[in-house]
């Protein structure tokens, strides 16, 4: 590690007038030395993002930066042209966004647009730029460099394409590299495998690396350097060994407490219980007609699948993206019409019932979504949304607000959030009133779809416990769906994998942890970030230094 | 363990009042409404306003020019070919307008609207349907269509209310459609599909107000192209009948004496403008103030 990259020294970014706060950034200092790794870690809103676009002179109009310098390889970035800031950018720095998806110009070819950045930055000839290009995609680990050359990003999958934008980030050997949460639109096994290319890069480019994550898991994995945000303000910085091992602010000790766990300590008992849910080969197959010359074709979004769901019992279904368990679960609700097989609640048939039957049978199990924004009506009061489904089944409104105002409070909500509309309440917020509004019908199962995924760690653990207390509580039965092993540990008795549509282990969650005996389990569990890293019992650390 | 009580959000404005509050700062809305306001209201107490009968016609008062050309304050804005006082005209010609405008674009927004949302909701073989009927309707020239049925039916004013109507539905259907489409994928309608929520009652409760800022501005753009129709349809004869006292028409009666006597075309003409010009702003300010990306 020798000599500094990137100095940020006392930056502060004003906001406009009229936020919740004067400064999206405040008094920030930071610096990123050669072959360093830095992460900057925070929760949603608190200007880690901020500081990555001011480093690469990216800011938005509204925002102003008001002090502070920002030193890349010796010169001021704040007080360079703009024509200065195109000549670093893609040449001496370059970033790696969040959206793989967007990041790539659809019209062109991959091959065309890593060439792009030689082109721009060098005049180098047509030759030397395609062999460069066909070099760096090899560096990157894509398979078969020339076919990938000549493919548009659409042919790609989302880990390839995050590659491809990695490979045109290092295209001019970049001294310093920033990626904004670059493996959050990921699955967990490409974000292991981009996660170890930084590493390697670090390695043999010697490049500083500033990664923005809010994901302390994915800081344990790679940092050299950690630096904790909290609304703008820095509130600990140090070595990862440091921070992640022996925090002293009470800030980043609340952000380790929040990271999920890898075990659960508490197994319960619940092989005896009655059966309140049996899916008996399950199936939902998608015809794609024949057309301009193509054959008709099926595709299999979910082959046979079967399960029981005991009383009290949370069972996890697990899975990375394209694995099936959205369509297992739309296809048990019968939001989607399964293709064959049976779910069975309470002897009755959800899959076979008629249409007209669904109403009723459909009471008995209840679902909370995961965008917290697009769950609730925009244009209905709160207390509206959540008497809608008891006065729905003929119970008397009166009655229904009653049973309303005991269950915002069951969320720890005060009685007053029912006259307000979606729009007053933050993410978490709204995700207690989807629970609650599910809870209205006072079903026997809740289906909790990726109920979490959405929310900040520290609020996802608060949502966690509130769960599992009305679970015990109210007797519930849940499913609970979701692509993180590391959440599903925290609250489900029991584990279902699933990759291509298809069961692939069933057992105790402990069980799945310490031994899998599938392949693909394996692999997920091997490819969790930062299982190096033992988190820290925050109760015999020495008292906190805010 | 017992998570903390989360403390109640702070007093945010409910979305009713943060959009009172950015219709307050909007230039062009709180403009168009006034003058929007106004042309309602000279409609509404035209017997009060105007000055002489709209009809009665003064043989020895023929085309005295307005005030601003030499006239007499006695007729304002002059009196046109028969010696009706024009300003009596115009202002019993804003009913017919208003009226021609707010009841063909409320035909056309019941027919549109319906046919969108359904499209839209069910998908599938009644969306097929629809769309069919909003490409038979789009290849239909309107004002062809229009001219021919009212030469056929005769041109009262609830004919060519009801013709416009049945002809400006388009916008409604394709917009509503797409729109539909859109919130029909959002989770809350999943939501209450869960909850036993009824079709119909989905459609009304959870779709149609989360639409409603796209019909507000669909209706006031058909509004302005219903007037600026019948005006057309006046000029061109087969409007409104004369006597009635409508912009159109005093337009198409003017325009023999376009090159000496402009002022005959232009009072009503600017008129006509000012109406339909307030009526798209008054359109776009609704669409700016109620824009989803305010209100998430």
């Amino acid at each position: 590690m020798t000599g500094t990259i990137l100095s940020i020294e006392g930056l502060t970014v004003d906001l406009p007038k009229g936020g919740d706060r004067s400064h999206a950034v405040e008094n920030l200092s930071v610096t990123v030395g050669a072959g360093e790794i830095v992460c900057i870690v925070g929760e949603s809103g608190s200007g880690k993002s901020i500081t990555s676009f001011a480093t690469m002179a990216l800011l938005p109009r509204a925002l102003n930066v008001s002090s502070g310098r920002i030193v890349f390889e010796g010169q001021d970035i704040l007080k360079l042209s703009e024509a200065d800031h195109a000549r670093l950018r893609g040449n001496r720095m370059a970033m790696i966004f969040q959206e793989p998806m967007t990041a790539l110009n659809p019209c062109y070819t991959v091959g065309d647009q890593i060439e792009e950045v030689f082109l721009s930055h060098t005049d180098m000839p047509k030759a030397e730029r395609k062999a460069r290009t066909l070099a760096l995609l090899t560096e990157v680990r894509m398979p078969d460099p020339p076919r990938i050359y000549a493919s548009y990003p659409h042919q790609l999958s989302g880990g390839q394409r995050q590659r491809i934008v990695i490979a045109m980030a290092l295209a001019l050997d970049p001294s310093l590299l920033i990626a904004d949460e670059p493996t959050t639109a990921l699955d967990v096994t490409t974000q292991a495998q981009i996660l170890s290319m930084f590493r390697e890069l670090r390695r043999t480019r010697g490049a500083g690396i500033m990664l923005v994550t809010h994901d302390f898991d994915v800081v344990a994995e790679v940092a050299d350097k950690v630096v904790v945000m909290q609304r703008g303000v820095v509130v600990e910085q140090g070595t990862a060994d440091e921070v992640l091992n022996r925090p002293k602010h009470p800030y980043t000790r609340q952000l380790i407490d929040a990271v999920p766990r890898r075990a659960r300590d508490d197994a319960r008992e619940t092989a005896s219980r009655p059966e309140v849910l049996r899916v008996e080969e399950l199936t939902k197959t998608y015809r794609i007609p024949a057309s301009f010359g193509r054959a008709a074709r099926e595709v299999a979004a979910l082959r046979p699948a079967s399960f029981s769901l005991r009383e009290g019992e949370t069972l996890g279904i697990v899975g990375e993206s394209g694995s099936g368990k959205s369509t297992l679960v739309r296809a048990l609700l019968r939001l989607i019409d399964p293709t064959s097989g049976r779910v069975m609640i309470d002897g009755k048939d959800i899959a076979a019932a008629p249409k007209s039957s669904l109403r009723t049978l459909r009471r008995d199990i209840q679902i909370v979504f995961q965008d917290p924004y697009g769950s609730l009506n925009p244009r209905r009061t709160i207390g509206d949304q959540l008497v809608e489904g008891p006065v729905n089944f003929g119970v008397p409104r009166a009655q229904a607000m009653e049973r309303a105002r005991d269950l915002v409070r069951i969320v720890r909500l005060g009685e007053e959030v029912l006259q307000r509309y979606p729009n007053q309440f933050s993410g978490g917020q709204r995700q207690r009133l989807c629970i609650a509004r599910a809870l209205m019908v006072e079903p026997k199962i809740l289906v909790a779809d990726e109920a979490v995924s959405a929310l900040d760690v520290s609020v996802q653990k608060e949502v966690l416990r509130l769960l599992a207390e009305i679970r015990d509580r109210m007797g519930l039965s849940m499913l609970f769906i979701t692509h993180d092993l590391r959440v599903a540990a925290q609250i489900c008795d029991d584990v279902i994998v699933m990759s291509k549509g298809e069961i692939v282990e069933r057992g105790a969650i402990g069980r799945v942890f310490a031994d899998p005996q599938h392949p693909y389990t394996r692999e997920l569990l091997a490819a969790m970030p930062g299982q190096g890293w033992k988190v820290p019992d925050l109760s015999a650390l020495p008292p906190a230094v805010a | 363990m017992t998570p903390p009580m989360v403390s109640p959000p702070a007093p945010v404005l409910s979305p009713r009042r943060q959009m009172l509050r950015r219709a307050l700062r909007h230039r062009g809305l709180i403009f168009s409404s006034i003058v929007l306001g106004l042309i309602v209201l000279i409609a509404v107490f035209a017997p009060l306003l105007a000055p002489y009968d709209p009809y009665k016609q003064s043989l020895i008062a023929r085309m005295k020019p307005p005030v601003y050309l030499g006239g007499t304050w006695k007729y304002p804005l002059g009196t046109d070919a028969l010696g009706r006082d024009m300003l009596s005209r115009l202002i019993y010609g804003a009913r017919v307008s208003l009226m021609i405008g707010l009841v063909s674009a409320g035909l056309s927004a019941v027919i549109g609207t319906v046919m969108g949302i359904s499209a839209g909701y069910f998908g599938g073989r009644v969306d097929r349907f629809v769309q069919y009927l909003i490409n038979v309707r789009l290849a239909m020239p309107v004002i062809l269509v229009a001219l021919a049925t009212v030469s056929l039916l005769g041109g009262s004013m609830f004919i060519i209310m009801i013709v416009m109507g049945l002809l400006l539905w388009d916008r409604f259907a394709v917009v509503l459609r797409s729109a539909t489409m859109q919130v029909r994928a959002m989770e809350y309608i999943e939501a209450a599909e869960m909850l036993g929520a009824r079709q119909s009652r989905i459609l009304w409760k959870e779709i149609l107000p989360n639409v409603s800022s796209h019909l507000i501005v669909i209706f006031t753009l058909e509004m302005a192209h219903a007037i600026i129709l019948e005006a057309g349809l006046s000029f061109l004869g087969l409007g409104v009948q004369p006597p009635t006292p409508s912009w159109g028409l005093m337009i198409s009666e003017g325009k023999e004496m376009l090159l000496f006597d402009s002022w005959l075309i232009m009072i009503p003409g600017i008129a006509l403008f000012l109406l339909v010009f307030s009526i798209n702003m008054f359109g776009d300010g609704i669409r700016d103030v109620t824009a989803p990306e305010g209100r998430n």
